[in-house]
């Protein structure tokens, strides 16, 4: 899946795009384990804006992803979540343990 | 209650058939004029069933996954996703929130998802022979809708 990386004093924000499954995940976690370990970030923005799907797979891709940012003594923000990736991150309570804002 | 239409199709439990399993489910959906949020829930149920055949009922081999869907008179869609697979052991564990077999890369939500997106689902299991889950979903009918 399409993936965008710009970073700025150790912060790293990353654009994703196209949908997140089963089938693309593996992959994704992948890319993002290799930015963090190569930048240590000390804030990584998700940025979902252009994510047009997401099932539980990105859900676990979002709790692997904080705790490597927690490994590397940094802090994630998942940002502008758009309608359908928000109902799935609102029936795992996934908002309560990330920090998470919603696209309106 | 007879369907209004209804369509079958097999193919085989390879993840790069999720995507395709959830499209075919929404462009058959369509015909019911969902809103683009019960488009979504169509499509997120389908992604996770077709995933959980995918990782659990066959985790070491390709096998056949069935999927049906069909169209009902009150404007329902009812899914059916069949495997011939491992089959569950514990129904009752398989559908708790955030318990999953399938380790770090797999959160757990699948089932829970599923229910929460749809408005009724039952699973059907035996070991050794396979699991059928069947979900349906009311499509609302909207004002000004020819």
């Amino acid at each position: 899946m399409p993936m965008t990386c710009t970073a700025k004093n150790r912060e790293l924000t990353v654009r994703l795009s196209g949908e997140i499954d089963h089938h693309a995940a593996r992959q994704l976690m992948l890319e993002l384990d290799r930015e963090i370990e190569s930048r240590f970030p000390r804030r990584l923005v998700l940025d979902l804006a252009q994510l047009t799907f997401m099932d539980s797979s990105g859900i676990a891709v979002l709790l692997r992803t904080c705790r490597r940012m927690q490994e590397v003594r940094g802090t994630m923000q998942v940002v502008n979540v758009p309608r359908q990736p928000a109902k799935v991150i609102r029936a795992a309570n996934l908002h309560k343990v990330l920090s998470v804002s919603f696209l309106p | 209650m007879r369907p209004i239409n209804q369509v079958k199709m097999e193919f085989d439990s390879r993840s790069a058939n999720e995507g395709f399993a959830r499209a075919a489910a929404a462009c058959f959906a369509a015909q019911l004029d969902p809103t683009l949020e019960e488009l979504g829930d169509v499509k997120t149920a389908v992604s996770e069933a077709v995933t959980n055949v995918i990782v659990h009922a066959y985790p070491d081999a390709i096998g056949r996954v069935l999927l049906r869907l069909r169209l009902f008179e009150d404007n329902t869609v009812e899914i059916t996703v069949r495997d011939w697979g491992v089959g569950i052991p514990d129904l009752e564990k398989a559908r708790e929130p955030m318990f999953t077999t399938g380790g770090a890369d797999r959160s757990g939500m699948g089932f829970t998802i599923m229910e929460s997106f749809m408005d009724a689902m039952r699973v059907r299991s035996a070991v050794g022979k396979g699991t059928t889950v069947t979900m349906r979903k009311k499509i609302s009918v909207r004002v000004g809708r020819p």
